[in-house]
Order: structure tokens, then C-alpha cells, then sequence
């Protein structure tokens, strides 16, 4: 416990990093999934603007890259990383390794949120003259609201969940502080005071997307 | 094959099918090619209302969803005010939908927005300024009778308060034709009756042309000035639907008349008259312009016929009657032969067949 005390400022710097690193996944990752769901569904056959060859290509990518365990991730990603983001190790090339994961499982979420919009729905709006990016933005999205916010809230608690390995390549935030802290110093009380954070990061989460998520669907 | 001819339009046809056939290519490989329409010709006059009946796989919907442009004919033109729409591109077409308003089986209303939002949406999307959507949405409440309900959500609306929504969101931008798939088939009978009404008046107040497609005769026979029968991707059956009610020539005709109209008692309905009404059962057909019943009677009084009404009514097709009625006559046989075959030349007469005569049972 007094080990605790006197790593207070640390631990408030990791859970500033946490947030930060977590926040700046959500918004890139959350992003670029949105997009590459939205291409997922509307190319697909019989969607709003069916295309074969772009929905199979998508679908091989996402499909490759979901699968990879995130802690391989990060080491697979780190050359891709210091290409994009100018270095392999610290929070910005975790936040790269976060954001690319975080886009390919979004992309599936976003998908399989779309196919529960009634396609009769979007064939009024077609009826009606708007065009596929217009019904896309207008309507598609909109109907779709609700599920996607309690998807997007799923997708935040498991980004929190894979920030934590963020120590691998030098990251910081609650995952690496635990570790280095808390169990390799052999102070569990360090460790369980960065787990119950985390716990209290996701319950805020999760009870914020609920409330969102009724909001938009009025229930 | 199309026994009533389609009476000559005047003047050029709103919406023309040419020759149009549409095939859904086979889903696997082991499938077959789907022929949903199959050498359509077809042409829709301005200000009308054409009912479009068939049964479920007969052609219908994609017979609508081609005047529109939601789907493409694989042969043959669809021509709408003039416009080919069958060739043009998807940008070139928003245009022509825009003149175009569509309602649905299932209403298809954004859940996302309120009653005003989805009358809005058409507006926004034809770039109507947002200072005048005002005055347009409200007058269009007004004439569905939802000027209270602009700020209700969908959900929230009965579902002949949908359909209204509906309504009022196809005919938003003012558009000269409204197609209706199916509009009344997810409703019941009084709130039919209610969306019919209002239909008629999109037809006679505003002169917007209606195709309404359907299986429902009750609402054919209320609401079109024509009807289409459609069977296996064709059209077996077109005509006014007096005469379509009065006369149906085509088996699939006949057969969606008789839920409604039944030409004669049913095999078993005849078998339990024969136990109570002595005589010879035949069914005369009156139809508007034949000879009027009081002829007939007078020929069975003149030859000492008795006879007794057992069965049928007269039916009212937008003012013009008609009606199978069918009678127990008794008397000599000589008498009764030669009423019979008098009474023929004036009007259509048929012997109902029993059970045991067709020799399938009833369904």
C-alpha cells in the first residue's frame, strides 16, 4: 500500500497514457472501420452498390488480420509502424498497431450491425432519388444508429483490453505499469490497484455506450 | 391468350412496357435461370389507376420496380412520360424518381426520424430549400390527416398511420406517378378501407397516376379503373375492371374473381340446394346493357315457369352492376327446355355443377 502512495503521480501518468492511447485508437481505428464496414456492406451482393471484387479483397484482408493475436501484432506491425508513424517502439507505435487491429474488428462490428437495417429502407430512399453516398450517410448509418454505439462500446473495451500489452514495444499506460510496478517489484496491491482501474474504465465505458446507444433507439 | 383486348390509348401513355422481359439469372450452379417477366407489353394512361393482380411469383414487383429503374428489364423498353428509363444511367434516373413517388408493403419508413424527418428526406434529397419544407410538409399532413403527428416517431404510428406517413413521403415532391406495392396488404380491413380512400384521392384530387399492385380483388375493384392479370411473367388479362369483375375471360382471372364475385354456388353449396329446392338449377349472368332481370321474369311467367330464386346477388363495379344469379326452375319439362333456351339469347346462362358431378370434391 505505501508502495502505492509513492507511485501515486505514476500511476496517474499511466492512466492519463491509458486514455490517451485508448482515445486515439478509438477515433483512427474506430474511423477507418467505419469505412471499411460500410465497403464490407454496401458492396456486397445485393447491397447498396454491389461490387465482387472489392468485397472479396476486403473480406481476405479482414480476414487475415483478425486472427492474429494482438502481443504478435504489435512485432509483425513494428516495420509498418516506424514507415508510418517514423519509430517501432513507444505509445505512438502502439497506438499504430491498436488503430490497424482495432479497424479490421470494427470493420466486422459495422458490417453486422448494417445487415440488420431493412434493405426495403434503403430502396425508399434510392426510390426517392438520393444517391449511394447520400442513402449511405442518411439513412443507412442513421438506422443503424443503436447497434452500432452498444458495437462501438464493445470495440472500446477491447481496445482498453489490448492497450494493456503495450509494454511489449515500450509503450506505456495501466498494462505496462502493472507489470512493471506491480509484478515484477512483487507489490500485488500495485497490480490490483491498476486492475480495478481498468475495471472502472470499462464499467464507465459500457454504462455510457448503453446510455448512448437507448438515447439514439428511444428505448 | 388475351381474351378482353386492351382499348386503344388516347394519346401517348404515361408509362410504356415494350416488349420487356426480365430473367434472374440461376442462384447456383445447378439452378435455373428465373424468367420473372416474360415479353410484357404494357401501357399506363395518364391519370389512371391500374391494378396489377397476380399471385405471389407472378411478375408483379418486378413488373414496378421497373418503371422506376430499381431494376433493369434484360430485353425490351420501359418508357416513362417519354423518357426511356431502361437505358438511362443510375445519376441520370434520381432525377426521374423524383417524379416518381413509391409506397410499400411493409411502409418502409426511416425508424430514425420522426413523421416530418421522413416527409423532409424526399425534399432535402430533391433540393428543395429548407425554408419551404415547412408549408409543404405541413400541407401534405393535412391532406393524410396527420397534422398532429409531425413530431411523432414512426414506431410509435398505428400501422394505417405509417402507411399515411408513407404516403405523404412519395407524394412529397409532387410527383405525377405513385407506385404502390402491395400498400394495403399489411393492414386491416377498415384501415384498408381508410388508405384506399385516401389513395382515390391522391388519383382524382391531385391527378397523380397510380400502378398499385396486389392480391387483394377488394382492392382492385375499389380503387382501379383498369386491371392487369398477371400469371407466370405475363400479363393473360387486361381491361376495365367492370369488365374484368363482370366477364373475367382467363382461368387465373376467374379464379381471383371468385374471391370476391362466385359465378354459381360452389359444388357443395348446389348439392345442399338440391335437397331443399325441387326444379332445374340454372344460373343467368346479368350484365350491364344485357336484358334486365324483369325480362327474364317475364318470360318464365309466360311459359308457367315457377321460379325461385336459391342463390348469387348483384354486385356494383364504381356504379355499373352486375350479377350470377341462380335459379330453381320448376314446371313441365317442355316449358321449362324452352324457357331455358329463350332466356339464353338474352342473357349468359350456365348450369351449376355439383360435387359428384365434377367428381373432385369441394375444397
Amino acid at each position: 500500500m505505501d508502495r502505492l502512495i509513492e507511485l501515486d503521480s505514476l500511476f496517474w501518468e499511466a492512466t492519463r497514457e491509458t486514455l490517451g492511447i485508448v482515445a486515439a485508437t478509438l477515433l483512427i481505428g474506430g474511423v477507418a472501420g467505419l469505412v471499411l464496414g460500410l465497403l464490407l456492406h454496401t458492396t456486397r451482393p445485393g447491397g447498396i452498390a454491389p461490387n465482387r471484387v472489392v468485397h472479396v479483397v476486403l473480406n481476405l484482408l479482414v480476414n487475415f488480420f483478425r486472427p492474429i493475436p494482438f502481443v504478435i501484432f504489435i512485432a509483425a506491425a513494428q516495420p509498418a509502424a516506424r514507415l508510418v508513424v517514423g519509430t517501432g517502439i513507444g505509445n505512438p507505435a502502439i497506438i499504430f498497431a491498436l488503430s490497424v487491429a482495432a479497424a479490421f474488428g470494427i470493420s466486422r462490428i459495422v458490417e453486422q450491425n448494417l445487415v440488420s437495417v431493412d434493405p426495403g429502407v434503403l430502396e425508399a430512399s434510392r426510390a426517392m432519388g438520393a444517391g449511394r453516398l447520400r442513402t449511405t450517410l442518411t439513412v443507412l448509418l442513421p438506422e443503424a444508429l443503436g447497434p452500432l454505439i452498444l458495437g462501438y462500446t464493445f470495440a472500446l473495451v477491447a481496445i482498453v483490453d489490448m492497450s494493456a500489452v503495450a509494454s511489449v514495444v515500450g509503450g506505456g499506460g495501466l498494462g505496462s505499469f502493472a507489470l512493471t510496478y506491480g509484478y515484477r517489484q512483487y507489490e500485488p496491491v500495485v497490480t490490483w490497484a491498476a486492475v480495478l482501474l481498468i475495471v472502472a474504465l470499462v464499467q464507465v465505458c459500457q454504462f455510457a455506450g448503453n446510455r448512448l446507444a437507448r438515447t439514439a433507439m428511444r428505448r | 391468350m388475351t381474351a378482353t383486348p386492351s382499348t386503344p390509348a388516347t394519346g401517348d401513355p404515361l408509362i410504356r412496357l415494350a416488349d420487356v422481359s426480365r430473367v434472374f439469372p440461376a442462384r447456383s450452379r445447378q439452378g435455373a435461370a428465373v424468367t420473372a417477366l416474360d415479353h410484357v407489353d404494357l401501357d399506363v394512361r395518364a391519370g389512371e389507376v391500374l391494378g396489377v393482380v397476380g399471385y405471389s411469383g407472378a411478375g408483379k414487383s418486378t413488373l414496378l420496380r421497373l418503371v422506376n429503374a430499381l431494376d433493369r428489364p434484360t430485353s425490351g423498353t420501359v418508357t416513362v412520360a417519354g423518357r426511356e428509363v431502361s437505358g438511362l444511367s443510375e445519376r441520370a434516373l434520381r432525377e426521374v424518381r423524383r417524379d416518381i413517388g413509391m409506397i410499400f408493403q411493409q411502409f418502409n419508413l426511416f425508424a430514425s426520424r420522426t413523421v416530418w424527418g421522413n416527409i423532409a428526406y424526399p425534399l432535402t434529397v430533391a433540393g428543395v430549400p429548407k425554408d419551404q419544407h415547412r408549408e409543404r410538409i405541413s400541407q401534405l399532413l393535412h391532406f393524410v390527416g396527420l397534422a398532429d403527428k409531425a413530431h411523432v416517431h414512426v414506431e410509435q404510428l398505428s400501422g394505417g398511420q405509417k402507411q399515411r406517413v408513407g404516403i405523404a413521403r412519395a407524394l412529397a415532391t409532387d410527383p405525377q406517378i405513385l407506385l404502390a406495392d402491395e400498400p394495403t396488404s399489411a393492414l386491416d380491413p377498415q384501415t384498408t378501407a381508410e388508405v384506399l380512400a385516401l389513395l382515390r384521392r391522391v388519383n382524382e384530387e391531385l391527378g397523380v397516376t397510380i400502378v398499385l399492385i396486389t392480391h387483394e380483388m377488394e382492392v382492385v375493384r375499389s380503387l382501379a379503373h383498369r386491371v392487369a392479370v398477371m400469371e407466370g411473367g405475363r400479363i393473360v388479362e387486361l381491361g376495365d375492371t367492370y369488365d374484368v369483375f363482370a366477364a373475367p375471360q382467363h382461368p387465373a382471372t376467374q379464379r381471383f374473381v371468385s374471391t370476391l364475385v362466385e359465378k354459381g354456388p360452389q359444388p357443395r353449396a348446389l348439392d345442399r340446394l338440391r335437397e331443399r329446392h325441387a326444379g332445374r338449377m340454372v344460373t343467368l349472368s346479368f350484365r350491364d346493357g344485357d336484358a334486365s332481370p324483369a325480362d327474364v321474369f317475364a318470360a318464365f311467367i309466360d311459359r308457367g315457369v315457377t321460379f325461385e330464386l336459391v342463390h348469387g346477388g348483384v354486385e356494383d363495379v364504381h356504379g355499373r352492376t352486375f350479377g350470377h344469379l341462380t335459379f330453381a326452375l320448376t314446371g313441365a319439362d317442355a316449358a321449362v327446355a324452352d324457357a331455358v333456351s329463350y332466356v339464353a339469347t338474352l342473357v349468359e346462362v350456365t348450369t351449376p355443377a355439383s360435387a359428384a358431378e365434377i367428381g373432385t370434391e369441394a375444397p
